[in-house]
């Protein structure tokens, strides 16, 4: 099995791609999912770009509109109500939201994967694990069946599941939580795609295997190659893993940044806040600072800076004008704050 | 936080000061496996709780912290009488909760009550906010006259920061973290002087958590509650607690004050636990003192012999299987470790 995908094929599903644009690429994406009463913009002019070998996070919490984004690279928007409304997605350079179903189908499978919170409803309970992993290459390679098989177990070793040539013929049910996310991210890893999507993929599973497996898509990651977005809630996960940081809030990015940027230097007061409602090892016996309120709902988007209601440094001006996402201090740097240059002063 | 006096009857609180509130000795919970169609006979027993003993006291904070499986909820559910236990002691105020009959047992469950981890499944959604609050008073009607109730369920949301207008509103109308703050204001409806706390954070945003946090140490302080509080996420036990126990496969393997245990833990699961738990602090990362564990709890209806975490941890050796660790003081950390080679880790030390 080849492990090195940084230098993919010149041809994306009969496209030609263009070696200079990044290895994918979203632009101004805009998701809305038309209800009867109303509709919700759950995605809005959201921007970000991945490079092979790195690691992006998507932060935000429920209802932030952070798994969206890669609903929509992947294609898999229920729609209706689900509808892309705007805006570009492009692998290397190659746009993936016009392309026919068909195309769509080659890229989820060699070159996008994408792996979920919750492992058990992503496998199919009714078949072997080594049955769903070898379907991979049966139905992707058109390998014989004897061949897929001995891939499958290959693969299975390789995200370290003890034993791999007797646990290939168990069902889902049998394994643990942590073996079956690798489980999952062996599925996903099948093909050696370029860009993998872990939306959540450590919320599920307790601290000691959690650690476990995001050790183990690093080491995958560093084998490979491949660029990553994980999409979480997580503080502490995203200062493990990540490279970059895009912070989400009411569908729409409100600050980007390196990690180190992010959480040394936050310009944005939701993320500021963010750090600050976290307990930390010596905050006992003092109070916590929460952000007041809750994240609010979508459909009755607050006006101006949707953050506004919540924000102890709004000022009149934040509830009319909605502040765009602008760079600051150079690229890969921005914020979409009115007062991003006040932001470090609150820090108390 | 609102000056609204609750009355508090009841309690007698004139007992020596050190007394614990609630004792715990030798808790056991073995939930059954059954095989069989028509005469089913027991083949096995899932050991969730397997003789755990420990003291809260007065206004005191006793975070129980594990991982899925290892029996924190089970000791929470045993002891509010929701399930039987197998065997064990547990002492509220010098009466065993275990041993008693279905009046005293009514009368105590008041004493101590509960907040459940899912806001969403706790509260009824037919209901509303001002029913859920006071239904605990159709139940244990002596505690407050028909007459006040209404009046003290509006004092009771504004204790917990919700506007007292809103008690004919419906769960749904409410976000998360509101409907948690429902749930504390029915628990404080008796005036208990326990609450049992199982996970009442986790499923809330990390913005929302803090209020919430902030709210259970208010009404402790407010009310001199003393508090079980049960969560996975370690940086909020550390944060309310004053003692700590930790878990693992149904057994207390470490317990002590909240700074012994995070500064100076001697059980290798407390410091794996500790060591994997991410930091939101990117120049923490690749610490190279790092534990990561291998493998998974093993399955509590067949523990391994003498220590339960000797299958995962780099220190177990013959003695390990043989011999079970007992919860006992070793010469280092000063607080009871159930490990046959408790020590500090070398780099904790320094």
């Amino acid at each position: 099995m080849s492990t090195t995908v940084a230098t993919g094929p010149a041809e994306v599903a009969g496209h030609t791609t263009d070696p200079d644009a990044p290895l994918l690429e979203v632009t101004d994406l805009r998701v809305e999912f038309r209800m009867r009463h109303g509709t919700v913009v759950a995605n809005d002019s959201v921007s970000y770009a991945l490079e092979a070998g790195e690691t992006l996070a998507i932060l935000g919490e429920s209802g932030s509109g952070k798994s969206v984004s890669a609903q929509a690279i992947m294609g898999i928007i229920d729609s209706p109500p689900g509808f892309i409304a705007g805006g570009s997605v492009r692998y290397r350079g190659v746009e993936l939201l016009t392309m026919p179903e068909k195309q769509r189908r080659t890229i989820r499978a060699n070159h996008i994967a994408m792996i979920f919170q919750d492992a058990l409803t992503a496998l199919n309970p009714v078949f072997s694990v080594g049955f769903q992993i070898a379907e991979m290459y049966r139905v992707h390679q058109g390998v014989s069946k004897k061949e897929a098989t001995e891939k499958a177990i290959e693969l299975l070793d390789r995200v370290k599941i003890p034993a791999a040539r007797e646990r290939i013929d168990h069902y889902p049910h049998e394994f643990s939580g942590g073996m079956r996310q690798r489980v999952m991210i062996a599925m996903a890893l099948a093909l050696n795609p370029a860009v993998l999507i872990a939306d959540e993929p450590t919320t599920a599973l307790d601290v000691t295997v959690q650690a476990q497996v995001m050790q183990l898509l690093k080491e995958l990651q560093q084998d490979t190659g491949m660029g990553l977005i994980l999409i979480t809630h997580d503080l502490g996960v995203v200062a493990e893993v990540a490279d970059r940081v895009s912070v989400m809030y009411a569908g729409r990015i409100v600050e980007t940044g390196s990690i180190q940027d992010i959480y040394e230097r936050p310009r944005h007061p939701y993320t500021l806040g963010l750090m600050e409602s976290l307990p930390s090892m010596d905050s006992r016996g003092t109070r916590l600072e929460p952000i007041p309120g809750s994240p609010p709902d979508l459909q009755n988007r607050p006006t101006g800076c949707a953050f506004h209601p919540r924000c102890r440094m709004a000022r009149p001006r934040c509830a009319t004008d909605d502040p765009p996402l602008l760079t600051i201090e150079g690229a890969g740097r921005s914020s979409a704050c009115h007062y991003h240059e006040e932001v470090h002063l609150e820090r108390g | 936080m609102s000056a609204v006096e609750i009355e508090r009857t009841g309690h007698d609180f004139r007992e020596s000061p050190d007394e614990p509130v609630l004792r715990v000795e030798g808790l056991v919970k073995h939930f059954p496996i059954r095989q069989g169609v028509v005469i089913k006979r027991q083949v096995g027993a899932v050991q969730a709780v397997d003789g755990v003993s420990f003291d809260l006291k007065q206004g005191e904070t006793l975070g129980l912290v594990g991982e899925s499986g290892c029996g924190k909820s089970t000791v929470a559910r045993t002891l509010m009488r929701l399930q039987e236990p197998t065997a064990g002691k547990a002492f509220y105020k010098g009466r065993d909760i275990f041993d008693l009959g279905k009046g005293d047992l009514r009368r105590i469950r008041r004493e101590i009550q509960m907040i459940f981890q899912d806001p969403y499944a706790s509260l009824n959604p037919r209901m509303t906010v001002g029913d859920i609050v006071g239904e605990p008073w159709e139940i244990h009607p002596d505690v407050l006259p028909k007459a006040e109730r209404r009046h003290r369920v509006g004092e009771l949301l504004e204790l917990v920061g919700l506007n007292p207008n809103h008690l004919n509103r419906y769960p749904h109308q409410f976000s998360g973290g509101q409907r948690q703050r429902v749930g504390v204001a029915r628990a404080l409806a008796l005036n208990p002087s326990v609450i049992i706390c199982d996970e009442p954070v986790s499923a809330l945003d990390v913005s929302v958590q803090a209020q919430v946090v902030n709210l259970l140490e208010d009404i402790q302080d407010e009310f001199g509650l003393s508090y079980i509080f049960i969560a996975h996420d370690l940086s909020v036990v550390r944060h309310i607690s004053d003692r700590v126990a930790v878990m693992y496969l149904g057994k207390i393997v470490e317990i002590g004050d909240a700074d012994e245990i995070y500064n100076a833990p001697t059980h290798p699961y407390t410091q794996a636990l500790l060591s994997a738990a991410p930091k939101p602090d990117p120049s923490a990362r690749d610490d190279v003192n790092r534990i990561i564990l291998e493998g998974d709890v093993p399955n509590p209806a067949d523990p391994p012999s003498g220590c339960n975490f000797r299958t995962r941890c780099w220190k177990a050796d013959d003695l390990c299987a043989r011999e079970e660790p007992l919860l006992e003081t070793h010469g280092v950390g000063g607080h009871p470790s159930a490990c046959h080679y408790a020590e500090l880790r070398s780099t904790d030390v320094a």
